[in-house]
């Protein structure tokens, strides 16, 4: 490794050659403001927040400024802080000040730029660019009028997930980020994963709130409103509320979903363990009769429609299976209905998610098979965040409460789903001991789990050498998925995640959502799963019983009904 | 006709806008099926070939006028006058900056510099350049291009 030496504000620092000044700065613990800098996605210096003097000319951009030997760096002179201000006032000149009302009030880059920039007053009164809100659709708004054009969506849309539906339109005062040809975001191929709202400094893209819906159920006698947790809430939650990334927050979440004054508090983790049986059992029966092979996953809504846009070919491929989300939703209606004697028109099925895309999946004309709209409503982890607030539930001081029944018993194999690796390594643990009937020696197949993009494994099933691969974030899947079309890797098994990470990292998680935070979230599923005293999706009591009392087996023709869907060809573009 | 004039620029390191200026040459603007084509072709995203028609001022994505009249509205013209010939060609033309006439025959736009200040006001009509322009002068050139 070949190092370089500086000095930045006096201090001594060596990095290794190729380091940004301001990555070499941040390591030395000084801070400099950047807006559209994201950390492994983008640095294209444009919005000139992070001027330093190096001792040239004029001042330069530290985001794309690359650390040279002997250079003198100097980030808090009177230039410096003038010129950054100046920068910050002229981008200010153009935002909207109506902070007040904006959902990232106190969650906002700029809001924390200004404060730390000490701005008391505006100094140039701009031009306000005027558009439209882009709201007709189930999952994002955009409102171009809060953007400052840094770009990072832009990053994410077209780089990380290669969907490039979103990209700046027009030049000058008339500039936009916007689809091809301006259109509305629901008439593209957008997959509403919400990786651009989580990169968003400011409140230009949001999620689609479903709150004020929820509160009307909530104060409704005749509704009996359900709500189901996904996986990677329970890990995130408590991020949400101010606490350290990585709290695992289980038991304090069903307290304040309870008072909240939910019916029933239900685990989507239950559905998860059932995705499991059905799945397992899919790629079982798919093995024995010739395919088609490999099983590719289900239950991200985003990487569905992603496939249903850019992969014609591979919808074969596609598990039957329904996401955990529509599973519990069409169960709660039929099964749970027909055991509690209520009738499903009363029963409203709210989900807590750390997605967007399962806004998007609930709409979806198909997802009706319990007769009513399977899910009725999908809260992001932010919103259920903003509803406690608003409920004034000081969740540091709840006590833990555990999950109704039936629809609330889990195991650790349902709740790693959250996880980028987690579902292949659920289906491994249920899959391995269906077709040897033996118990599997170890649990933990730690070649899925982690960050990198894509992962692959052979793992001996009996006779049966079964070779897998997992993939997270759509660009990363979109190479994984091109050396399968092209005959260069065979598998039986793939798992795809859309969102960097898997669901700890979907787009509707707490803001910010870095590596470092991932890493935190995906360690603290790992612990759940581990403090669970099942941890094989079929050894699930709550499963077990569903299928003796209601589905009868895995793939059974009520199964179909309820629990599988089918899917079609969308265009590329729209 | 796109994969064609695509072929001939493919080998240049950034082939987008020279794609694009040969295409406009068709129809005067860029229709929406072009730069869908032209999109699939280069493997690009259609928003990131919208976003660079919609950029540049030479390109347009609207249909436009048989001539396009650009009036130059830098300083030194702007002293000379400018806003004259801009008003009379509002009146004479019915349209505002950006608009085209109701016959099609006429696009109205401003430009920076066009590099003649020596003879400033000037304007430019489709590839012309016309200077030391005056009420006179102008509808002379109107009448022109209107064929009378």
């Amino acid at each position: 490794m070949e190092l370089v030496e500086l000095t930045i504000d006096g201090q001594e620092v060596r990095v290794e050659k190729g380091t940004t000044v301001l990555d070499a700065a941040r390591s030395i613990g000084i801070s400099i403001p950047t807006l559209c800098h994201y950390h492994g996605i983008d640095a294209i210096g444009a919005c000139r927040l992070c001027l330093v003097d190096t001792g040239g000319r004029n001042l330069a951009a530290s985001c794309v400024t690359v650390a040279e030997d002997g250079m003198e760096v100097k980030t808090n002179t009177p230039k410096v802080r003038e010129a950054r201000r100046t920068v910050l006032e002229l981008i200010l000149s153009a935002h909207p000040d109506d902070c007040l009302k904006c959902v990232r009030n106190r969650n906002c880059e700029l809001q924390t730029l200004a404060e730390n920039m000490g701005i008391r007053e505006f100094t140039y009164e701009g031009e306000k660019p005027q558009f439209k809100q882009d709201d007709d659709n189930p999952a994002v708004i955009r409102d171009s009028e809060k953007c400052i054009l840094c770009r990072r969506c832009v990053a994410v849309c077209q780089d990380v997930q290669t969907t490039r539906i979103l990209f700046p339109q027009n030049r000058g005062f008339d500039t936009v980020v916007a689809p091809d040809r301006l259109a509305p975001l629901g008439e593209t191929a957008c997959i509403f994963c919400g990786q651009c709202i989580n990169v968003c400094p400011v409140g230009a893209i949001v999620e689609k709130s479903y709150i004020a819906d929820v509160w009307a159920a909530l104060s409704d006698p005749e509704k009996h409103v359900v709500v189901q947790t996904a996986p990677a809430t329970r890990i995130s939650l408590g991020e949400e509320m101010g606490m350290i990334p990585g709290s695992i927050v289980t038991g304090q979440m069903v307290t304040a979903l309870r008072r909240l004054g939910f019916d029933r508090i239900f685990d989507t983790n239950f559905a998860a363990d059932l995705t499991i049986m059905e799945e397992g059992s899919e790629l079982i029966h798919r093995i024995n009769n010739d395919g088609p092979l490999p099983l590719i996953t289900s239950c991200s809504p985003g990487w569905i429609k992603f496939c249903e846009h850019h992969y014609h070919d591979l919808l074969k491929n596609l598990s039957t299976c329904k996401s955990p989300q529509q599973m519990f939703g069409a169960l709660a209606k039929t099964y749970y209905a027909e055991k509690m004697g209520i009738d499903p028109a009363d029963i409203v099925v709210v989900s807590v998610m750390p997605c967007t895309a399962k806004k998007f999946e609930m709409m979806r004309p198909e997802m009706d098979d319990s007769d009513f709209q399977d899910v009725d409503y999908v809260l992001t982890t932010r919103e259920l965040g903003r509803m406690l607030r608003e409920a004034g539930i000081d969740f540091s001081a709840l006590p833990v409460e555990d999950y109704d029944e039936p629809l609330g018993i889990s195991t650790g194999a349902g709740e790693i789903f959250g996880a980028t690796g987690g579902v292949m390594e659920a289906a491994l643990r249920t899959a391995y001991e269906l077709l040897t009937g033996e118990e599997l020696p170890g649990l933990d197949f730690q070649a899925v789990r982690g960050l990198e993009g894509i992962k692959e494994a052979e793992v001996k099933v009996g006779d049966l050498t079964l070779r897998v691969a997992v993939a997270h974030s759509l660009g990363k899947s979109r190479q994984l998925l091109e050396k399968v079309r092209s005959g260069e890797k065979e598998y039986h098994f793939i798992e795809i995640m859309t969102c960097p990470g898997g669901c700890i990292g979907g787009g509707g998680q707490p803001i910010p959502t870095t590596d470092e935070i991932r890493k935190k979230r995906l360690a603290a599923v790992y612990t759940e799963d581990k403090n669970m005293p099942l941890r094989k999706s079929h050894d699930n009591p709550g499963v077990q019983k569903l299928y003796e009392e209601f589905l009868k087996k895995p793939l059974s023709d009520r199964s179909h009904r309820l629990l599988h869907t089918s899917y079609r060809e969308r265009g590329k573009f729209e | 006709m796109v994969t064609k004039v695509v072929e001939k620029f493919r080998t240049m390191k950034t082939p987008l806008l020279s794609i694009l200026k040969e295409l406009q040459k068709d129809q005067g603007y860029l229709t929406e099926e072009v730069l869908k084509e032209v999109a699939k072709e280069l493997g690009l995203s259609p928003a990131r070939v919208y976003g660079v028609a919609t950029f540049y001022s030479l390109f347009s994505v609207t249909p436009k006028g048989k001539y396009i009249i650009r009036v130059c509205e830098s300083a030194p013209c702007y002293i000379n006058g400018t806003m004259n010939i801009l008003e009379m060609l509002q009146d004479e033309l019915k349209v505002d900056v950006g608009e085209t006439t109701l016959d099609g025959l006429f696009t109205l736009e401003l430009t920076s510099c066009l590099g003649v200040c020596g003879v400033a006001p000037a304007i430019m009509v489709n590839e012309e350049v016309y200077g030391n322009l005056d009420r006179e002068k102008l509808s002379h050139l109107l009448s022109r291009c209107r064929g009378m």
